[in-house]
């Protein structure tokens, strides 16, 4: 078997092969003894996800203080508002729902380098793009991960939030619908932003730059749900139009993702 | 006879080629256009509605049909730079994206100048505008993000997935008119119905949008030879340059 191994041909970078980008090697040496033992091992993607969201959920409840600073900001972001234009309840209710997706997004970004930094820093990065599970399916539970620690939170706090902006009942409820549909694709094309950004100085700001453009959209349709159950035609366009979006981001978001990191750990 | 249909895929063969079109482009360019003004601005009855503000629909139009087509184009040679791993496709995407972002800030400004006579305003947040905007920004945050990566090859790959991540923009973009109540009119030209504007205009535009491209095909092939010239330094056929040995 020794002999075996060392016939086997060097294996290539990734730069030399770029459609290993989405896929393990094939000529990855795997024993055959390793593969009766466990025969789901390689393709199987959901050990892989509940793995991903297992640790990265564990992580992140280590240091619990990170999540509670990033929702403080998206409620400090939130309070400003009022206190810079005018408590005129009026003024504030139409404005309510922009201004909750705005904090939205600026906190979805102040949380994203947490999803692939630190693992990018101290190299466990490197380990799970080479792990023989899928790519796809890691970065894709870490995702997942991401939105339980970030999104969820901040689709919970909005019918607090909304008493602050003095929303009706209905303004309120469709929102909240809207943000718990909204802030998953906001981590999921976030992701894609925190993988090509990995390691570059001023990434913060790069980060901003690469994502905001894409996060236009959700925030169309989101704020303007609530616009539309005001003006009587009902939200369900555009909370059908956000599920849409949501699908097709989780269809091809991991693969954007996933890619972004194979380059930046070439 | 077999034909090497990968002849001009390597920098050192697509560099003369490239230096041997851009004056046939640029002067096909400045040609039309200048036929494309005449055209327009002199030939071109006044508009029974807008007067002569519509008349720059001569330099908007093109300008915002090229910025839309130029990002596509640059999304496609990413798509073949990642696929094909070849320098040259990636070194057209990067020399593609400042063109495609001066177009659309032609065409945003020149919008802007064209609603204030008409709409009264200069900005209106309607939704082509804004998904026009939104490419502006997709534009310079690939060009950002090819400035903050060090290893070219690294921000080839980098800027390949953001292009092909964005080029999801421009089918909103172009059927924004028909999917919402915008402030803009809905498509006066299509391949299938007679257009809805007077044929001597039609002629203007159609010129001026092929002198937008041969000016935008000359561009981005001027860049790419820098591009390639800074990018191959070391190799022995830059310094074989006859510009490259007298300098």
């Amino acid at each position: 078997m020794l002999a075996a191994r060392s016939a086997t041909p060097h294996p290539k970078r990734h730069s030399e092969r770029p459609w290993a980008l989405l896929r393990p090697s094939p000529d990855r040496p795997m024993t055959t003894a390793a593969a009766t033992m466990n025969p789901m091992a390689t393709d199987a993607p959901w050990p892989a996800i509940r793995w991903a969201v297992a640790r990265d959920l564990r992580l992140a409840l280590r240091s619990r203080t990170e999540l509670a600073v990033q929702l403080l900001f998206y409620v400090i972001v939130v309070s400003l508002f009022p206190l810079a234009t005018s408590p005129e309840k009026n003024l504030l209710s139409t404005m309510g729902p922009g201004v909750l997706w705005v904090a939205a997004l600026l906190a979805s970004l102040l949380s994203l380098p947490r999803l692939f930094a630190a693992d990018f820093a101290d190299g466990t990065l490197e380990q799970i793009a080479l792990s023989p599970y899928p790519l796809v399916a890691l970065v894709f539970g870490k995702i997942v991960a991401h939105w339980l620690t970030t999104g969820l939170p901040i689709a919970a706090l909005a019918p607090l939030l909304g008493l602050q902006y003095a929303m009706d009942g209905e303004a309120t409820v469709v929102l909240t619908a809207a943000l718990a549909l909204g802030t998953p694709i906001l981590s999921l094309l976030g992701a894609i932003g925190a993988a090509l950004t990995l390691g570059l100085r001023a990434s913060g700001g790069l980060l901003a730059l690469l994502i905001l453009p894409l996060y236009v959209p959700v925030l169309i349709f989101g704020a303007g749900a609530v616009d539309a159950a005001h003006a009587g035609l009902g939200a369900d366009a555009n909370l059908s139009l956000l599920g849409a979006g949501l699908i097709l981001a989780i269809l091809g978001a991991p693969f954007a993702a996933a890619a972004a990191v194979r380059v930046a750990l070439d | 006879m077999a034909i090497n249909w990968f002849r001009f895929s390597s920098p050192a063969t697509f560099y003369p080629l490239a230096g041997k079109l851009v004056p046939w482009f640029a002067t096909g360019a400045a040609a039309l256009a200048a036929i494309g003004l005449y055209v327009g601005l002199v030939v071109a009855p006044t508009d029974f509605q807008q007067s002569d503000a519509y008349r720059i629909i001569f330099l908007h139009v093109p300008a915002a049909w090229m910025s839309m087509f130029l990002y596509v184009v640059m999304a496609g040679w990413s798509a073949i730079a990642l696929g094909y791993n070849t320098r040259l496709s990636a070194m057209m995407a990067q020399a593609i994206a400042p063109t495609g972002a001066l177009m659309t800030l032609i065409a945003l400004t020149s919008g802007a100048f064209w609603g204030r006579p008409t709409w009264g305003a200069y900005w209106a947040w309607d939704a082509r505008m804004t998904s026009e905007l939104i490419l502006l920004f997709l534009y310079l945050g690939v060009i950002a993000l090819r400035n903050a990566i060090d290893d070219p090859r690294r921000a080839d790959r980098a800027c390949g997935v953001l292009a092909l991540t964005g080029v999801v923009n421009i089918p909103i973009i172009y059927f924004s008119v028909q999917w919402w109540n915008t402030l803009h009119q809905g498509a006066t030209v299509s391949l299938t119905k007679a257009p809805a504007m007077a044929s001597i205009m039609l002629t203007g535009m159609l010129i001026m949008s092929l002198a937008a491209w041969l000016y935008a095909i000359a561009a981005v092939l001027a860049r790419v030879r820098t591009i390639m010239v800074e990018r191959e330094r070391g190799a022995a056929w830059i310094a074989a340059l006859p510009e490259v040995r007298s300098a």
